[in-house]
């Protein structure tokens, strides 16, 4: 129970995959319109989570140790493909539009791969389950926040209740229409990582993410191999 | 002729895949510090969506979308088909690079593991197999022609982002803004420029 609790802690909180990792860019930058988009992306992003968390502790002692990425990826690639159908049936129709592709492409999220390379493979089923839904919790989290903040200075509204039609209420602010369109995302971006750096945050001591800036601290770093990146950045130096 | 001059200016500026559609952020922001490391991770790029692009639209038109062959249309296993074939593509396109064209494969080895879980390749299988009426012969033309476009938009926005940090590199910024957040800022004041080509279409 106590592990449990642990694990919930962590991942909402103390690793937190967006704020603390800067792991899983992509659907954090592209989603994260308004608070709903967010939370919705980061809802589906925990269902596949806590899934796959939980069949790859299951198979940690079956699935041998050379086949593990494709087997992962498989395993991953089915939540994901069982999210996007029951979504299109019973998601609102308005998120969907608005998710569109990057529900697939959770299949790619880095922080799914990442916590089946550095936890789910090696730990038992019960706290593997609790990492995912405190890993999710903290991507939700992450992303309902960013996409409030965007929101509610882009578009004026919070949760789709707009200030800016109630004058009385909110009268002197005027949107900035930039925060919900794609630059508007890079800078929060910016915003939020040199928050970040003044902080002193994300010094990772047991090196489960890559922290050096130059892939972006992305976090594929158990998918993608941090000694190519190294030699990548060798001979750049040369 | 239309079409296709729509889909080369759609997919390569004004849809551009990393400033407007934050798919494969991660080499962008990653390999982008020298112009020359750019365009290298801009050639794989290039390289390998075209092939995967081609490679998804056949399988998905000839196996994935054809009763006659598996007994039943299974469209909905897309996902997990494009994943796993682009895995083993970029695999196998090493291998061959190695036995082959080692030259080649000197240049663009590092990047190509890199690629693999780069979601802009995904992205594209599945955005080409949403757009495209696979009963229509053109699907595989057009599949092929927005893959590389995409990659080309991909490679300008790279080497411009390398080009200003390079410029930019000895800059006096402030220093919990040096690095990525510095980074962000060129992308996003890049991404408000790109959203000027959306006239065009």
């Amino acid at each position: 129970m106590k592990q449990a609790l642990e694990r919930l802690v962590n991942g909402i909180f103390k690793e937190n995959p967006t704020f603390v990792l800067l792991l899983g860019m992509c659907p954090t930058l592209a989603v994260t319109t308004s608070a709903i988009n967010g939370a919705g992306m980061g809802l589906a992003t925990m269902a596949v989570l806590v899934m796959s968390n939980m069949l790859i502790s299951m198979l940690r002692n079956v699935i041998p140790d050379k086949v593990r990425m494709p087997a992962y990826i498989v395993i991953i690639a089915t939540f994901v493909t069982i999210v996007e159908f029951l979504m299109k049936a019973y998601a609102p129709q308005s998120l969907n539009d608005s998710l569109g592709i990057y529900i697939p492409l959770i299949v790619v999220n880095c922080i799914i791969m990442g916590r089946a390379e550095s936890y789910a493979g090696k730990n038992k089923v019960i706290p593997s389950i609790f990492d995912g839904i405190g890993m999710g919790l903290g991507f939700t989290l992450a992303l309902t926040i960013i996409g409030l903040v965007r929101e509610l200075l882009g578009n004026g509204s919070a949760f789709g209740f707009r200030f800016a039609d109630h004058a009385e209420i909110f009268g002197i602010y005027e949107p900035m229409k930039i925060f919900v369109m794609a630059p508007g995302a890079f800078f929060i971006l910016a915003l939020l990582t040199g928050i970040r750096n003044k902080l002193g945050v994300g010094k990772s001591k047991d090196g489960t993410a890559c922290h050096d800036d130059s892939c972006a601290g992305c976090g594929q770093y158990p998918y993608c191999q941090g000694h190519i990146r190294q030699e990548a950045k060798e001979e750049t130096a040369e | 002729m239309k079409t296709i001059l729509l889909i080369i200016i759609g997919s390569a500026l004004a849809n551009n895949v990393v400033l407007s559609q934050f798919l494969g952020l991660c080499p962008f922001l990653g390999v982008s510090r020298k112009i020359k490391t750019a365009a290298g991770m801009g050639v794989a790029v290039i390289f390998v969506i075209t092939v995967s692009s081609l490679v998804t639209a056949v399988i998905y038109k000839f196996v994935l979308a054809n009763p006659a062959v598996l007994g039943g249309s299974l469209v909905y296993l897309n996902t997990i088909v494009f994943i796993l074939i682009i895995a083993a593509l970029v695999q196998l396109v090493e291998l061959v690079l190695k036995k082959y064209s080692p030259a080649l494969h000197k240049a663009l080895g590092v990047y190509l593991p890199l690629i693999t879980t780069n979601c802009a390749v995904l992205g594209v299988a599945l955005n080409n197999v949403s757009d495209y009426d696979v009963t229509k012969a053109s699907f595989i033309g057009y599949s092929v022609l927005t893959g590389f476009c995409v990659a080309v938009g991909f490679t300008f926005a790279i080497l411009i982002l390398a080009g200003i940090r390079e410029k930019t590199e000895g800059s006096d910024i402030p220093a919990p803004l040096k690095g990525m957040p510095i980074t962000l800022i060129t992308a996003g004041l890049m991404a408000i420029a790109f959203i000027g080509f959306q006239g065009l279409i």
